[in-house]
């Protein structure tokens, strides 16, 4: 038995034989050759074969993946078709005398290293289409046999150093149990693909494709991340148990998708969703969610050389907005500094980063960086149900002054002739205990509160959450957090506002039904928690945690929290 | 020879769909098709080529068609640039 730890990227358990996809060689010797015409019929009946192979793998993929996911093969074969990458070759074949191979890879690189130091991350990309599509060209030239996933017949879990789209795209679900790479992150191409087919999926294992000889028996856990080669009889048995539960819990989860979520006695919550880019949406809808919570804008900020711009942010809220329709989508303004650096900005390094400049400090300062968001944020709102939220508040001024920057804008956007919705609700992250502490005081001024736990309950306990020497004072039940919580809730209450939570907290078994007691209006979580805490919360009666909210906010400790929702939860 | 200009209009430049478009139209005819952007000129019908110039948005670019059936060509890119959301 081996077990390998990787990045689970597409949930479910496949247990079946490795199906080993290895990269054919594709080494060659470099020729001189005496007829280059020859070599050119040579390059153009690997050209066409390849083109044979893309058309089939386009439609393989356009049944069984739609027309969006079959569009990177329309570009492939542009590609073959390129007069600048063709002429280029034969020019090579006839006037340095070599062969195909030679020809094709010297110039396929040389236009690989162009894309790859572009700088515009799409460009980049397209390094790796050209790379994927001029391997298949070579294979044929070497007279090599390309994998080919699509003639799979029996039920096996691919082993690969990774997956290019056209090895994802020829899977077949029906023999094709589940997947595990050596490289690859959540977001690769391999791990979309994945989600979108649901298979069950690890990637970035490291070093599988060394230790899964072909035919051994694999258990793919894309739960938790695990891989297990040889496994033993129990772990079969477990893990055999373990598949049956999740798709029995599946189809459960998959039955309140489209229902409210209600209580035992029929009250409503609202499960909404945590999201970092437009792509995420397509999870939320596909789960259930019933709106979006959180919208950590900072995404489009990280991983660039400068400032997104005001177009380029108009675009991922519009569409964002668009595809959630009349859903709310609260979006928090840019939460950068702390742990979350920006190269371009330059800022200077701070002895306590979580304490200092960072998310609404620096964009007061900053105000050119903020209003670009602010106007982008205006503009989009007219495209669906827009909240606008601000990161780390501290003070009723900097809540003010925040507000008064959105609606100079504003001003500015509609004297500049610019639609903008009159509904947006403008409302606050409570991360700092001083805002929790006076609510009551923000209640009158801001439209809705939504609790940050991850940071509240830092800087409540202050304890640093990345120290793992304090890490057990990461106490999310703790009565000091719940207290505060629940003053939160009763100031927005007070004041007919809605208050939300946005952390870890708000998806936690534990926590879900105390939250229901102390009155949480909305709940936002990671996508694919939303049905698992719908089923939860049905079987929850909000009059019955309403009841035993003053004997736990005067609880001492963690413990004593946590035993009585076990018991309680546990009675039932 | 006919040529046109176009203000890229997208808010992404022109980016890998519509270029895809613009590129498969191109091919469709024998006239020799360029883009200009900047001092570059590339052949319309390369994927690559267009891509490599990596033109953003409010760029001025400049489609100039020369053969047999260049008329059609440039109208036909022209139609093709305004459906596309790509420019005008």
């Amino acid at each position: 038995m081996t077990q390998l730890q990787g990045i689970a990227a597409s949930s479910g358990i496949a247990i079946a034989k490795v199906y080993r996809l290895e990269a054919p060689d594709l080494s060659f010797d470099k020729k001189d050759i005496e007829q280059p015409e020859q070599e050119v019929k040579r390059l153009h009946e690997a050209l066409e074969t390849s083109k044979t192979e893309l058309e089939k793998i386009k439609e393989h993929t356009r049944k069984s993946l739609g027309d969006e996911h079959a569009e990177i093969f329309s570009a492939h074969l542009l590609v073959l078709s390129d007069p600048e990458l063709i002429h280029p070759i034969e020019d090579k074949i006839k006037s340095e005398n070599v062969n195909a191979e030679a020809a094709l890879s010297e110039t396929a690189n040389m236009f690989i290293d162009m894309f790859k130091s572009m700088d515009n991350e799409y460009m980049r990309e397209r390094a790796a289409d050209i790379n994927d599509v001029t391997k298949r060209v070579m294979a044929h030239l070497l007279g090599v046999t390309f994998p080919d996933p699509a003639l799979i017949n029996e039920e096996v879990v691919i082993v690969a150093d990774d997956l290019t789209p056209s090895d994802t795209a020829q899977l077949n679900k029906q023999f094709v149990k589940g997947f595990t790479t050596d490289i690859g992150g959540r977001t690769s191409h391999s791990a979309i693909m994945a989600r979108s087919l649901e298979i069950p999926a690890v990637v970035g294992t490291k070093n599988i494709t060394s230790q899964a000889g072909k035919d051994t028996m694999i258990i793919v856990d894309g739960m938790n991340g695990d891989v297990i080669l040889n496994p033993s009889e129990e772990q079969m048995t477990e893990y055999k148990q373990k598949q049956e539960d999740f798709e029995k819990q599946k189809q459960e989860w998959a039955k309140l998708k489209d229902e409210a979520t209600v209580t035992s006695e029929g009250d409503h919550v609202e499960l909404v969703a945590n999201i970092g880019t437009p792509d995420d949406v397509e999870g939320v809808l596909n789960n259930g969610g019933e709106g979006v919570g959180l919208y950590r804008t900072e995404f489009l900020y990280m991983g660039k050389s400068q400032l997104p711009t005001e177009e380029e942010q108009y675009d991922a809220y519009s569409s964002v907005l668009k595809q959630m329709g009349d859903k709310p989508v609260v979006v928090r303004t840019l939460d950068i500094g702390g742990d979350k650096e920006l190269d371009y900005l330059d800022l200077p390094e701070e002895m306590n980063p979580f304490l200092g400049y960072r998310a609404i400090r620096l964009c007061l300062e900053r105000d050119d960086i903020f209003r670009v968001q602010l106007r982008a944020l205006l503009r989009a709102s007219v495209h669906g149900n827009l909240k606008i939220m601000f990161p780390m508040i501290a003070t009723l001024e900097e809540f003010r002054q925040a507000k008064a920057i959105l609606e100079e804008e504003r001003t500015n956007l509609k004297e500049e002739g610019n639609n903008i919705s009159e509904n947006i609700e403008v409302g606050m992250m409570v991360e700092i205990p001083a805002t929790a502490v006076i609510a009551r005081q923000f209640a009158k001024e801001v439209d809705f509160f939504s609790i940050g736990t991850n940071d509240l309950i830092q800087y409540t306990m202050a304890a640093d959450r990345m120290n793992e020497r304090v890490s057990y004072l990461y106490q999310p039940y703790n009565p000091a957090i719940l207290n505060l919580v629940n003053n939160v809730i009763e100031a927005a209450h007070a004041e007919g506002k809605w208050a939300g939570m946005c952390g870890e907290m708000a998806g936690d078994e534990i926590a879900i039904p105390l939250l229901l007691g102390l009155g949480l209006d909305e709940f936002s979580m990671s996508a694919t928690s939303i049905l698992p805490a719908r089923t939860q919360i049905r079987d929850l009666s909000k009059k019955e945690w309403t009841s035993y909210k003053d004997e736990i906010l005067s609880m001492g400790t963690t413990e004593e929290v946590v035993a009585f929702v076990k018991e309680k939860t546990q009675v039932k | 020879m006919v040529e046109k200009t176009f203000k890229i209009t997208s808010s992404d430049g022109v980016h890998a769909r519509p270029a895809t478009v613009l590129v498969q139209n191109a091919g469709k005819y024998e006239s020799d098709i360029n883009l200009h952007y900047k001092e570059k000129s590339v052949n319309l019908k390369s994927i690559m080529g267009i891509m490599s110039l990596g033109i953003p948005a409010d760029a001025e670019v400049k489609i100039t068609a020369e053969g047999s059936d260049e008329q059609e060509a440039i109208d036909h890119l022209e139609t093709t640039m305004k459906n596309e959301g790509l420019g005008e």
